[in-house]
């Protein structure tokens, strides 16, 4: 039975290693990562300073800062920041986008499904779909929607996170081992309890890869789209606007929320995941 | 659901079953050519045969996974199909075929959710089958947590947990090694014994299939067909004793003397 006491010892200590050990064993994990994040703003910061790099080529990481910190008060002390302001726009058009293009997605590929022939003709489409620049429509839905309406950027994020999407959930959904299909089999079971009890779960671990790729996806999507034009307040027509006055510091203000909020966003889908699918192989504790 | 037929006695009945795959085009292959089987209830038959003999074939016929191209087959009396939607059969494959989303427990409540079990009825019918196979502590585990030998287990108790009067099993412990292996078939001995359930075992180990049978059936490949059955007299209760019988070692011998023979035909 040795197999069998090392699963319960495995289990059990975990609960017995002292937080203090869990904490360290993360911060020196991490510590080679933060280092080189330093290293590469303490050489840049050098680099600038040394060859008196001109501002507009490549501002000093202390004046990014500095501007940053500036927005920073101003939105804390309540007199508005229009970095701020175009941060949470911008938020709103690729939540919203990555929702209705996520959502649809999901839901066309739960229907078309349960129709093989249906799916399968749909595939090649959603294919070569996949492959369109589709931000190329951003100017078109500009025109559709209003250039200041947020929906005209939420249908661009949603056209781009549609096709991934689709195409993942109905890989998910079909590509199922044929030992498992036949287990439902041998229980007579009815297409609805196949379809709930084992295609689903089958496919969660596509759709979350599907849902990783789109929250990154969605920000570049709002932001680009913005790029073509959008209220004052947005993330792409800040950053636009700033570098077109010169005043790159602040652009790289603007650059670096657009990355702060894709980074959260798709760490967001990653947290649900784990939480969702605490089974999947990916989330194995070794040992 | 017993069967309403003349001789209740014969859970499986076939009459020149064949089974073709991809007639009529090249490479076509004749599985089973003119299977003639009966298993009584309560008797523990082991298929036994090279690879490509058919054996699963036949045991995925009986399941009704597949459908024979021509002959006649009766389970519980049925129709194959209707003793499927009946629900009168359990079946272990080779791999475990666990749900990896599922804990242990839950797994073994799957078929038990399917046919429509009450939540309390499934958790406790789930601990009954998890202690006979010796694995009451793990409900709450997942399948990546056991070892291959375990997961096989989980995989019986899954089997039995809607109590079906037959139970098919398709080189259940092929992929274990040899110790636990002998473990298993002690644990299956006994649970064949203590449910008195019908099972059709197909195995490639002659050593198994005279160590668990109370009649092997012996096959042969191009095209897979029944050459010889032969009754295991072996005395019961069998365990690691009975692996030391003379009778045990003539009765090996004998199953290889006739596989060879069924090769050579």
């Amino acid at each position: 039975m040795a197999e069998i006491t090392s699963v319960v010892d495995a289990a059990t200590e975990e609960a017995t290693v002292p937080w203090i050990h869990r904490v360290g064993d993360r911060v020196r994990y991490y510590l080679p990562t933060m280092l080189i994040a330093v290293g590469v703003l303490v050489v840049w910061e050098l680099v600038v300073r040394i060859f008196s790099i001109q501002q507009f080529l490549l501002p000093r990481p202390s004046a990014i800062l500095e501007n940053f910190l500036e927005e920073v008060r101003l939105f804390t002390t309540g007199q508005g920041s229009i970095l701020f302001q175009a941060t949470g726009a911008t938020l709103w058009e690729a939540v919203g986008g990555f929702f209705i293009g996520c959502g649809a997605g999901v839901l066309v590929a739960l229907g078309t499904a349960r129709w093989t022939i249906i799916s399968e003709a749909m595939m090649p489409f959603a294919i070569a779909a996949n492959s369109v620049p589709i931000i190329a429509f951003a100017p078109i839905m500009n025109n559709w929607f209003g250039l200041t309406n947020p929906a005209s950027k939420m249908a661009i994020v949603a056209i781009m996170v549609f096709f991934p999407t689709m195409i993942n959930t109905v890989r998910g959904l079909t590509m199922i081992e044929t030992r498992q299909l036949e287990l439902m089999q041998s229980y007579a079971a009815r297409p609805t309890k196949i379809l709930r009890a084992l295609r689903i779960p089958n496919a969660l671990p596509y759709i979350f890869s599907a849902f990783r790729v789109a929250s990154a996806l969605s920000v570049i999507g709002a932001v680009v789209a913005e790029f073509f034009g959008g209220p004052r307040a947005t993330l792409g027509v800040f950053i636009t606007q700033e570098a077109a006055g010169f005043d790159f510091a602040r652009a790289w203000t603007g650059i670096i929320m657009a990355s702060i909020i894709g980074i959260s966003f798709y760490m967001l889908v990653l947290v649900l995941e784990r939480w969702l699918m605490p089974w999947h192989v990916s989330f194995r504790k070794k040992g | 659901m017993q069967s309403q037929s003349a001789s209740p006695t014969n859970v499986i009945v076939a009459q020149g079953i064949n089974k073709i795959f991809n007639p009529g085009a090249d490479e076509e292959i004749f599985a089973l050519k003119d299977i003639n089987l009966e298993v009584k209830s309560g008797e523990f038959v082991s298929l036994i045969g090279p690879s490509g003999c058919g054996k699963s074939t036949l045991l995925r016929l009986i399941a009704e996974l597949i459908t024979p191209t021509s002959g006649d087959l009766k389970v519980n009396g049925k129709d194959p199909h209707a003793a499927r939607i009946d629900q009168d059969y359990g079946m272990v494959f080779q791999a475990a075929t666990l749900y990896d989303w599922r804990t242990v427990s839950k797994n073994v409540q799957l078929p038990l959710e399917i046919m429509g079990y009450s939540t309390q009825e499934r958790k406790a019918r789930a601990q009954e089958m998890l202690e006979m196979v010796e694995l009451g502590r793990f409900g709450n585990h997942y399948p990546w947590q056991l070892s291959g030998g375990m997961q096989q287990r989980v995989s019986i108790a899954r089997a039995l947990a809607f109590s079906p009067s037959l139970l098919l099993m398709d080189e259940p412990f092929g992929a274990l090694d040899e110790f636990t292996r002998e473990r298993m078939n002690l644990e299956l001995l006994r649970i064949w014994d203590t449910t008195k359930i019908t099972v059709v075992f197909v195995t490639h180990s002659i050593a198994e299939a005279v160590f668990l049978s109370t009649r092997v059936v012996v096959m042969s490949p191009r095209p897979g067909r029944i050459t010889r059955e032969i009754a295991i007299d072996l005395p019961y209760p069998r365990n690691f004793e009975t692996r030391e019988l003379p009778r045990y070692f003539a009765l090996l011998t004998e199953v290889r003397e006739l596989l060879r023979e069924a090769h050579e035909i």
